[in-house]
């Protein structure tokens, strides 16, 4: 698998495949895509880096611990969730709100939130699992 | 006014656990003089709730919480009457005393932070369950109680004897508190009250309630055990493993009391009937007796008291269940006169084996001159155990008497319980309080002296409050006795007894209580062997029974275990699939539901190209020599799905299938590396054969349930609603993204927590290979 000109494209590759699942995230609520998905496109794009230039060279890029990614991406997503206690509303209801970046209104919302956390339990668990299993067992 | 002392309440209920959260820390800083600010968290609630013993000498009772669960009629409430207000001091007091002896007992310890940090969570559980007037909130105490007694008792984890009491005493005590919970449950079924404020009205609907029995003896399991009576005593003297303040707080002052106190409180409302008069002393007294009798056997200080404290609970259900007025005056009276001696023995205790390096009794004497303050503490506090005047245990005693003398056999049988186990009681209090002291002195292990200021505080403290309790009893009384008396006995109760000693019945058993008990005293060597002897002879315990139980439970578990999980992956798939199959046809086939068959379907051409490629997929996995060409011919086919649910106008659902197979074959590919398959599977005919028709089986079964679904009509009110409501309530247009994130967002988070559980299960699976383990002939994993 590791010939050179998959180890050569292989970077740019990931790096396009996670940018896109990072684009795919973030329009999911309007167009389709969305956490799972996005999840699901950059984990892949994890694996074919870890097929291509070694396990060792993807946990240095992702530089945490992939499961702790998906851990914080549980968290982040419950404390999304939690965050209506503070306005007297049930759990995980939707919150929205409108801030200014250098004059274009951008709307943040609990949801968004919580579909990065989603994004991010499934990139942190199925790489995980993907480079567990390319692991050399000398590794 | 008064919505502010409710949220003061609220605070000194939460403080002890704010305060065991940062007690570490200000360990860390100044060592074990932290000691002296974390007992302020106990003191300012002793402080506090002292406040209220005005209104409530009155007759009157304080409740006050915040609703919780409305719904559910479930609320965060308290109630302060006479029996709350009572434990609630005892627990708050004694907590200040233990926190400073804590202080210096564990000084220098490293894990000094850790053990001032669980005594104040126990602390904060136990005047939580004695003040809650919730049936919950009850609960949800009871077992803080339970899992902080676990932590403390397995404090010092690194020896496999504290390992194994914690296990006991939460196994026990944890069972006991879910009979608790089912026993409240049905109460709350029958009377429709989850408040023990409101209970006292609904006594008489529940003792004719056909489900009175039930009720009674799901209560009693929880006390029983929480309060250690025969015969489940056999946790607590095991849990003398614990460091000694902790035996003197948890296993001697306060929570073992916890099942005492549920029965008082039930008294007024489950009280009266032929059960509870007769079941509560019948176990009252054996427990007596076996305690005392165990007490005389031991030679280890705090395992003597620890058997007492066994003793003396079964006295207070015996009494508690007697069932006249003057048991229960009594039964008040010894408890808090209990509270107050045993405290201050079991520190005595702790004090003479942290200054000699001992605890045998048999190798102590002479210690009085080394110890003075020791000794003074502990004779006064022997005195009060022994019930001499004019100490607290005397009035006590006293009361015991009175409420037993005269009447029918029954009760002169609890009598003769009564005079025997007070007399043993007799003994063993002044055998540790005495034996140690007086006589030659014995080289002991370390050379003995007066202990420091934060380790006598606490006994001397106690000692002389059980001196001064008895001397001013009027007030005592009125501040504390008759309110709590009244409060268990579900009327005004107003108790007399003074030290002074006026002649009597009451008077002549408590002399004979004393002559028996110098008697055995003077015997006590003897007695010990002869118990020793009888002990050997029977051979057999509870304690020994509780680890053949769970010896019993872990092998049954693991033949279960063996049976239903086997380890094979060919085993479990046939198992899962084949009941697929059945659910799915069975029913169908039995009731006729199957779907009509359907018209011939007219597609455009493409989508019959897609099929095809969908087909062809399956065919190549079934043909493939080879197990990596039938995971790729599976992608095939989940690719042409993709495309077929693209087609149909579900691209989201698309998108993840093609992903997921994406995913699939990648991940499937590797496992076959990593597991070192051999390239082709060698199955039998005969396997493949089976295998096959329960596949068939499968798709025919899913196959059938679609058409049939999608035969019948089609409810859209769900899709007109997510259809009229993403774009207005949530802001979203992709209404699958929508539902995920948003409507159904619970189901979300409950999910990503299962891939989450599941990504680490792998990850641990992949782990415990062995490395480099030499390629094994196919076990049929995949």
């Amino acid at each position: 698998m590791r010939t050179v000109i998959f180890r050569t494209f292989a970077p740019y590759l990931t790096s396009l495949m996670v940018l896109y699942s990072l684009f795919v995230l973030l329009r999911g609520h309007n167009e389709p895509g969305g956490g799972f998905i996005g999840g699901l496109i950059a984990a892949s794009a994890f694996a074919i880096y870890g097929i291509a230039c070694g396990v060792s060279a993807v946990r240095r890029s992702i530089y945490f611990h992939p499961m702790a990614v998906a851990g914080f991406g549980l968290l982040l997503a419950a404390l999304s969730g939690l965050l209506s206690l503070f306005f007297n509303v049930p759990l995980l209801t939707g919150l929205w709100t409108q801030v200014s970046v250098f004059g274009v209104p951008v709307d943040l919302s609990t949801p968004m939130f919580f579909d990065i956390g989603v994004y991010l339990v499934v990139v942190g668990a199925i790489t995980s699992i993907a480079l567990a299993l390319e692991e050399r067992e000398s590794d | 006014m008064a919505s502010n002392a409710q949220s003061i309440t609220l605070l000194v209920l939460f403080l002890p656990f704010v305060a065991a959260f940062f007690a570490p820390f200000l360990t860390r800083v100044l060592k074990h003089n932290a000691a002296w600010l974390l007992a302020l968290v106990p003191a300012f609630n002793f402080i506090h709730f002292a406040g209220f013993l005005d209104s409530v000498s009155q007759g009157e009772k304080v409740t006050g919480g915040y609703r919780w669960v409305p719904d559910f009629n479930v609320n965060f409430s308290w109630m302060l009457d006479g029996l709350s207000l009572t434990f609630a001091l005892l627990v708050t007091g004694i907590g200040a005393l233990i926190v400073l002896y804590a202080g210096g007992y564990l000084k220098g310890h490293e894990q000094q932070g850790r053990f001032f940090s669980f005594i104040l969570m126990f602390m904060g559980a136990m005047q939580g369950l004695v003040v809650s007037d919730n049936f919950l909130t009850l609960f949800i105490f009871w077992e803080l109680t339970s899992i902080t007694s676990f932590l403390l008792i397995g404090f010092d984890h690194s020896r496999e004897a504290s390992r194994r009491a914690a296990v006991q005493a939460l196994v026990v005590t944890g069972l006991g508190g879910l009979s608790l919970l089912a026993g409240l449950l049905v109460i709350w079924n029958i009377t429709g009250v989850s408040e023990l404020s409101l209970l006292l009205a609904s006594g008489d609907a529940l003792r004719e309630s056909p489900f009175y029995l039930a009720a009674f003896l799901l209560i009693l399991g929880g006390a029983f055990t929480k309060s250690a009576q025969f015969p489940f005593h056999f946790w607590l003297p095991n849990a003398m493993e614990a460091p000694t303040p902790v035996s003197a707080y948890l296993h001697s002052a306060t929570m073992v009391k916890a099942g005492v106190y549920l029965l008082m409180r039930m008294n007024p409302v489950m009280g009266e009937t032929v059960v509870w008069e007769t079941v509560l002393p019948l176990f009252g007294g054996t427990t007596l007796m076996v305690g005392t009798l165990l007490a005389i056997r031991q030679t280890d200080l705090k395992l003597m008291l620890a058997y007492t404290t066994v003793a003396s609970l079964g006295l207070l259900v015996m009494l508690t269940g007697f069932g006249n007025e003057k048991a229960i005056e009594a039964a008040v009276l010894y408890l808090i006169a209990h509270s107050m001696f045993k405290g201050a023995l079991f520190m005595v205790a702790g004090l003479i084996d942290h200054e000699s390096g001992t605890r045998d009794v048999t190798k102590l004497g002479g210690l009085r001159k080394a110890m003075p303050v020791t000794f003074f503490a502990a004779f006064l506090a022997a005195l009060s155990m022994g019930g001499l005047p004019p100490f607290f245990g005397f009035l006590a005693k006293e009361e015991i008497y009175a409420a037993l003398a005269g009447g029918d056999a029954w009760t002169l049988l609890v009598l003769a319980v009564a005079i025997a186990g007070n007399a043993l009681m007799f003994v063993i209090g002044f055998a540790v309080a005495l034996k140690p002291f007086l006589g030659p002195e014995i080289e002991t292990p370390k050379h003995a002296h007066e202990g420091p200021l934060l380790l006598w505080l606490g006994p001397v403290t106690l000692a002389v409050t059980a001196l001064l309790a008895a001397l001013f009893s009027g007030w005592f009384h009125h501040a504390f006795s008759s309110p709590m008396a009244s409060a268990v006995a579900g009327q005004g109760v107003d108790v007399h007894i003074s030290v002074v000693p006026h002649l009597g019945m009451p008077l002549y058993l408590s002399l004979a209580t004393i002559a028996l008990g110098i008697l055995i005293y003077r015997q006590l060597d003897g007695a010990r062997d002869a118990m020793a002897r009888v002990l050997t002879a029977i051979g057999w315990g509870p304690d020994k029974g509780f680890d053949q139980a769970i010896r019993g439970l872990v092998r049954f578990a693991h033949g279960v275990t063996r049976i239903t999980q086997g380890g094979r992956m060919d085993v479990y798939m046939t198992v899962t699939f084949s009941a697929v199959a059945l659910v799915l046809l069975v029913p169908m086939i039995l009731f006729g539901e199957g779907p009509a068959m359907p018209a011939f379907p007219v597609m455009p051409f493409y989508e019959w190209v897609v099929i095809l490629i969908a087909v062809l997929g399956i065919a190549a996995v079934l043909i493939a020599r080879n197990r990596l060409t039938a995971i790729v011919s599976l992608g095939i086919q989940g690719f042409a799905v993709a495309v077929i649910f693209m087609l149909l106008g579900a691209p989201d659902l698309s998108f993840t299938q093609f992903m997921v197979e994406t995913l699939s074959v990648v991940i499937l590919a590797l496992v076959m590396t990593r597991l070192r398959l051999s390239a082709a599977d060698h199955r039998g005919t005969g396997e493949k054969l089976v295998d096959m028709t329960i596949a068939i089986l499968g798709g025919l079964g899913f196959g059938l349930l679609l058409l049939k679904i999608t035969q019948l009509p089609f409810d859209a009110s769900l899709t007109d609603f997510f259809n009229a409501n993403s774009r207005v309530i949530a802001h979203g247009r992709n209404i699958v993204n929508v539902i995920i994130v948003d409507f159904r967002g619970l189901d979300t988070l409950g999910e990503i927590a299962v891939v989450m559980i599941t990504g680490l299960a792998i990850l641990a699976l992949i782990r415990i290979r062995k490395p480099r383990r030499p390629a094994e002939p196919d076990q049929g994993a995949i």
